[in-house]
């Protein structure tokens, strides 16, 4: 009878084997020369869709009204972050979600993976609102190709405690350098990052302005030399760091405990701190500039429901969608028809005062704005210029780790 | 008549009296219900997963598809070899793990003798009841809770803040110090109460009437016996704290073994294989662990 256990152990792990190998194998197909897909209001929905996407992204007032217009049934599986994101797509080689709402950081690796379908954007009938910056953008298309359709966008600022640090920053050196004018940083231990690969590039952006002899002129693209120095900045940097914040709420925890009081922030981070009202904070686009992000909404080339996610990504362009969300997660529409919805929306929720004050924040339409935004995309080998000697994503990856390791 | 309708006699016999004769007659069944399944439990999900893990760590990540690929390598390996953040990192955990540990033996040592050899039945259980509370509310309270303490304007910043220490520990490595020795500080009286309650009062008895004072005895008799018993205690604090990623982020800024391991395996990097080889490294660090304890007995004390 002792047998008798070992044999049910056996089987069982057995069972096991075979079904993690089956999972794995099956990851590697996934068809990236396909023909750009195009919508059709007249298809027939398949009755449900399942998103992975940012937190806030398809709150029940975005869904319900699809749901009942299409008989498509929303499943939403949110991530934090766009490696999580990146892992989630990938998984039963794609076949389980079918579409995701991807950063820049994230969406070049997920094309180059094939595992993003192409669409013929002009087959969405509100595509012709969006934002010139965002018609065709390197995040999203490749080649001419489109790999979806843009939802919001924004910034990631410098957010201070305005209490605390005066003069208002003008540049990102309260958060990088020791040394500020001959005296030592007064909110060094106080400061904060975000704690992921992807924020190398405002590091990188600092050095842009600050050692032009580096000669970096794209901050997602950069030597193995220019790497390094961006390294060494945010090594530096680690010792003003009070904590570094990767899911939202990190961040305003510390902003209102008071451990931190300077650094890079969503504007939607900002946004809880307000509505919050424990501590005084404000933003500033820099001198040097902000990187940013602008996602997209793209649909698995393994998509098992793809009529429900074409029609999302119709429905996701609309204006009141557009406004909707951009409220919730305090970023901004891709659509110019959006602004004035959004505006209605921060002064429904925020009150009259508030929310006009608010409004201008959102830079809503503002292309010379979005186009100074050095918007998130994944590095890769090719730098743009002709060669190819640039770092990859895994490099960063690992350089990363230096600087959280040290 | 009462003998008529007479079923036969197993029958009457209610279904649990008759399973308790068959388990009782039959050896084999009765082991295959009793530890059958926890013992399934164990080797499919934990033995099982360390295979796998073992196994994955000789696949490699396409750095281009982001896909697993299922050939045998020591790639992962040799990076973790030759890439010094893997080492110092390994190093910090280790060192705060052995931090944890001596820090959790020095707190539990006079509070389990106190409680063993010294104190009223009534304190002892009063003691006890004490240290066992914090173990029924959920280690992520606990941590939250010191996350609270630790703050800028927190009670610890304040209380020290009077003997003019400001800023410390901060987000520092301190941090993380503090709240893994209070977390695993029940773990590690336990085991040295045990100890202390096994060292027969004969014995002590016998020392003092051979002439050895106090503190004699207490080196020479009680520390050898009670020895295995904090050895013992050591292994979880010392297991716990090298496997923590949790409290880590929380409270402070640094990065530990476990935090590295759980961004190279999800979020960061998905990069599986790698994340497998360095689980390796925790693995092996144990191994060794437990083969020193075993040698000085202290399985025999848990």
């Amino acid at each position: 009878m002792r047998r008798g256990i070992a044999l049910v152990a056996i089987v069982g792990a057995m069972a096991l084997v075979a079904a993690a190998c089956s999972n794995n194998s099956s990851s590697s197909s996934g068809g990236s020369s396909a023909t750009a897909l195009s919508y059709d209001p007249s298809a027939q929905g398949e009755g449900e869709l399942n998103l992975v996407a940012w937190p806030l992204y398809a709150e029940p007032d975005v869904k319900k009204p699809f749901e009942s217009a299409t008989g498509c049934q929303v499943n939403v599986k949110e991530a934090n972050t766009s490696d999580e994101m990146v892992n989630l797509m990938s998984q039963g080689g794609g076949t389980q979600y079918d579409g995701v709402s991807a950063s820049g950081d994230a969406s070049l690796r997920l094309i180059a993976a094939g595992s993003i379908a192409p669409v013929n954007v002009d087959s969405f009938s509100d595509f012709g609102n969006v934002m010139t910056s965002l018609q065709s953008p390197a995040h999203n298309t490749v080649n001419g190709v489109h790999y979806g359709v843009p939802y919001v966008w924004g910034p990631n600022i410098l957010m201070y405690n305005a209490d605390v640090v005066s003069p208002a920053p003008k540049s990102w050196d309260v958060t990088f350098e020791p040394q500020i004018n001959g005296q030592s940083n007064p909110y060094a231990g106080k400061i904060t990052g975000y704690d992921s690969p992807i924020f190398i590039a405002d590091a990188a952006m600092y050095l842009m302005a600050h050692q032009p002899d580096l000669g970096i002129t794209d901050p997602y693209e950069l030597t193995s030399d220019q790497l390094d120095a961006a390294i060494n900045l945010l090594k530096q940097q680690n010792g003003l760091v009070s904590k570094y914040w990767n899911v939202w709420s990190d961040e305003v925890d510390a902003f209102e405990s008071g451990d931190m009081v300077a650094g890079t922030a969503w504007p939607a981070n900002q946004n809880v701190l307000i509505s919050d009202a424990k501590v005084n904070v404000a933003s500033v686009t820099p001198d040097e500039g902000v990187t940013g992000w602008a996602d997209t909404w793209m649909m698995s080339s393994n998509a098992p429901h793809p009529n429900c996610m074409l029609a999302w990504m119709n429905y996701t362009l609309s204006d009141k969608v557009q406004a909707a969300t951009a409220y919730t997660f305090g970023a901004t529409p891709s659509v110019t028809t959006a602004c004035k919805g959004l505006k209605a929306n921060l002064i429904a929720g925020y009150g009259q005062e508030v929310g006009t004050n608010a409004y201008p924040l959102y830079r809503c339409g503002d292309d010379s704005y979005l186009s100074s935004i050095y918007l998130w995309k994944t590095p890769v080998p090719d730098c743009g210029n002709g060669s190819t000697d640039c770092t990859d994503y895994n490099t960063w990856t690992q350089k990363w780790f230096e600087v959280r390791g040290q | 008549m009462a003998t008529t309708n007479v079923a036969p006699r197993s029958a009457r016999r209610p279904f649990t009296r008759r399973a308790s004769a068959f388990l009782f007659r039959h050896r084999g069944a009765q082991l295959t219900f009793t530890l059958g399944p926890t013992l399934t439990w164990m080797v499919v999900i934990y033995l099982f997963s360390l295979v796998v893990l073992l196994i994955s760590s000789f696949w490699t990540l396409n750095p281009l598809t982001a896909q697993v690929e299922h050939t045998w390598s020591f790639k992962n390996y040799q990076t973790i070899l030759h890439e010094s953040v893997y080492w110092r990192v390994t190093f910090r955990t280790v060192v705060l793990a052995a931090a944890v540990t001596v820090t959790d033996v020095l707190l539990a040592f006079p509070l389990a003798y106190y409680a063993a050899r010294m104190a009223s039945p009534r304190i002892r259980n009063l003691l006890l009841f004490a240290v066992v509370m914090p173990l029924w509310a959920n280690y992520l309270v606990k941590v939250f809770a010191w996350k609270t303490m630790l703050a800028t304007g927190g009670p610890v910043d304040a209380f020290l803040g009077s003997f003019g220490i400001h800023g410390w520990p901060g987000t520092s490595i301190y941090s993380l110090w503090l709240v893994l020795s209070y977390i695993w500080l029940p773990y590690v009286i336990l085991p040295i109460l045990a100890a202390f309650e096994r060292v027969p009062s004969s014995y002590l008895e016998a020392s003092g009437d051979l002439g050895a004072r106090a503190g004699r005895t207490f080196r020479k008799v009680v520390m050898p016996l009670v020895l295995p018993g904090v050895v013992a205690a050591s292994i979880f604090s010392f297991s716990l704290t090298l496997g923590d990623y949790l409290a880590a982020p929380l409270v402070s800024k640094t990065l530990v073994l476990g935090n590295l391991i759980d961004q190279l395996a999800g979020g960061t990097a998905n990069n599986k294989p790698l994340a497998a080889a360095l689980s390796t490294i925790p693995l092996a660090i144990m191994a060794i662990y437990l083969l020193i304890a075993r040698a000085m007995h202290a399985f025999e004390a848990l």
